[in-house]
């Protein structure tokens, strides 16, 4: 059997998404961790109503934090700036400099996107959840706070608790730094984030690697991401953004 | 007005609660400084809820500075033997399950019973909620790591929180730059003072009575 997962370009990899689609976008918020290239390629599709599952609104990208001497790299905010997106699903929409509010806060103030404010343990559990077939959780995370409105609260082992519901998506932007071509996966230092997370939680998970190897050229004791959870592979073009 | 610690001071005053083995998460701000205050001949642990484990201090040089290696305050780190990575879903079983012994955060408010409020203020009308809450929650110990009143001299540590809480009666030690103070059922114990000052000088800065420590004494810097 044939296994076709490589694209070549992160154009292609994006050409069948479609407006009002849901995507969960990998990374913590670090240059190295975000799926830049793909959200590049998004922007350029422009398709609109987008319902954006992330850790961020694109919040640290244009200020260049969590880069390497400051230098700006791409996240959330240009798909925000260009209108795209109709709802976060999030644990942090805010600038991480209060003095130089980001896009999403500007279009909130104005009521023109949604927001969904998700503890960060809660957001990636929600995620693990949705892409293991569980319905959702039970978390102390949130009790009596604004988080628990609305929410059905159970007592187990003594503490009060929430429930969560799972979440899935149609795609998943990842970055991950090698695939194989049977779609296995691994990556560097601190990477795997939500990157590890998403890919079993969507109908299409979309990669953009480092490196792709053949079959056979990652050690199966270290391969993060079994391939079976990847749709589509793509190599960062060499001038795109790393 | 009387001379304040610096937040260098309050970071290295916070650091001696780190028991030797002690894994510790630092949240962002003063926090983040306490990671250079490590008393000596201890081993301390450090997490990072994006995902790793176990790592140095924050490198002198771009240099030595590695695009992979960087915690969730934005600084690069450089490698410790023994360092481990993992994803965000173990990252946060680490905080619920119970793992990481102390969190340091800081604070926008701070409660009598130990409430906590640091993620947003309604003049910002958004906020960032993160990795605090779990921390908050589920972390065995918290501290807060602050600036004893805001810099336009409003109150911090009040009878009740105002802002929107980041979780309730989470808060078990308050370290400020003019004070130390321990949340108990009684309520809030000052059991230290900033060199030269007094209990009522501390007392006039906090919105609820403080109970004075038996032992009350002088922050051994």
């Amino acid at each position: 059997m044939a296994i076709k997962k490589i694209v070549s370009t992160p154009d292609e990899t994006v050409a069948d998404i479609s407006d009002g689609a849901t995507i969960m976008m990998g990374g913590f918020g670090h240059a190295v961790d975000r799926p830049q290239n793909l959200i590049k390629a998004l922007a350029k599709k422009g398709v609109k109503n987008l319902t954006i599952i992330s850790n961020s609104a694109g919040v640290a990208g244009k200020l260049g934090i969590g880069s390497l001497g400051g230098k700006p790299f791409i996240d959330e905010e240009v798909l925000i700036e260009n209108g795209q997106v109709k709802k976060v699903i999030c644990s942090v929409p805010a600038s991480l400099v209060m003095s130089k509010p980001n896009a999403f806060e500007r279009l909130y103030k104005e009521g023109k996107i949604e927001l969904e404010y998700v503890p960060q343990g809660t957001l990636v559990e929600r995620i693990r959840a949705g892409g293991a077939g569980l319905g959702g959780f039970y978390t102390p995370t949130g009790v009596g706070t604004l988080i628990e409105k609305g929410k059905e609260k159970r007592t187990i082992d003594g503490k009060e608790m929430i429930f969560e519901f799972s979440l899935k998506a149609d795609y998943a932007f990842i970055r991950a730094y090698k695939a194989d071509t049977m779609g296995n996966l691994i990556y560097k230092g601190i990477m795997r984030s939500f990157n590890a997370v998403m890919p079993q939680a969507v109908r299409v998970a979309i990669v953009e690697v480092e490196e792709i190897v053949e079959t056979g050229g990652l050690d199966p004791e270290i391969i993060i991401t079994p391939g079976i959870f990847v749709d589509r592979i793509v190599k960062i073009p060499r001038e795109g953004s790393s | 007005m009387k001379e304040r610690l610096s937040r260098e001071v309050i970071a290295l005053r916070a650091a001696k609660e780190f028991f030797d083995g002690a894994v510790v998460n630092l949240g962002g701000g003063v926090p983040t400084l306490a990671a250079n205050f490590v008393p000596e001949g201890r081993t301390v642990i450090f997490h990072t809820e994006n995902g790793a484990l176990g790592f140095g201090p924050v490198p002198s040089g771009e240099s030595e500075a590695q695009p992979h290696w960087m915690g969730a305050n934005g600084l690069p780190f450089l490698p410790l033997p023994g360092m481990c990575f993992f994803h965000h879903a173990d990252s946060f079983a680490m905080i619920r399950g119970g793992h990481i012994d102390i969190t340091v955060l800081g604070a926008l408010q701070v409660s009598e019973k130990g409430d906590l409020a640091n993620w947003t203020f309604p003049e910002r009308g958004v906020g960032n909620i993160g990795g605090a809450m779990d921390l908050a929650f589920c972390c065995k110990r918290v501290i807060v790591a602050m600036e004893h009143t805001t810099p336009k001299g409003e109150l911090k540590i009040l009878k009740e929180c105002i802002y929107p809480i980041t979780a309730p009666r989470c808060v078990s030690l308050i370290v400020t730059d003019v004070a130390v103070i321990t949340v108990s059922k009684a309520g809030l114990v000052l059991e230290e003072v900033a060199p030269g000052w007094t209990a009522e000088e501390v007392q006039a800065l906090t919105g609820p009575k403080l109970l004075v420590a038996r032992g009350m004494k002088e922050m051994q810097l």
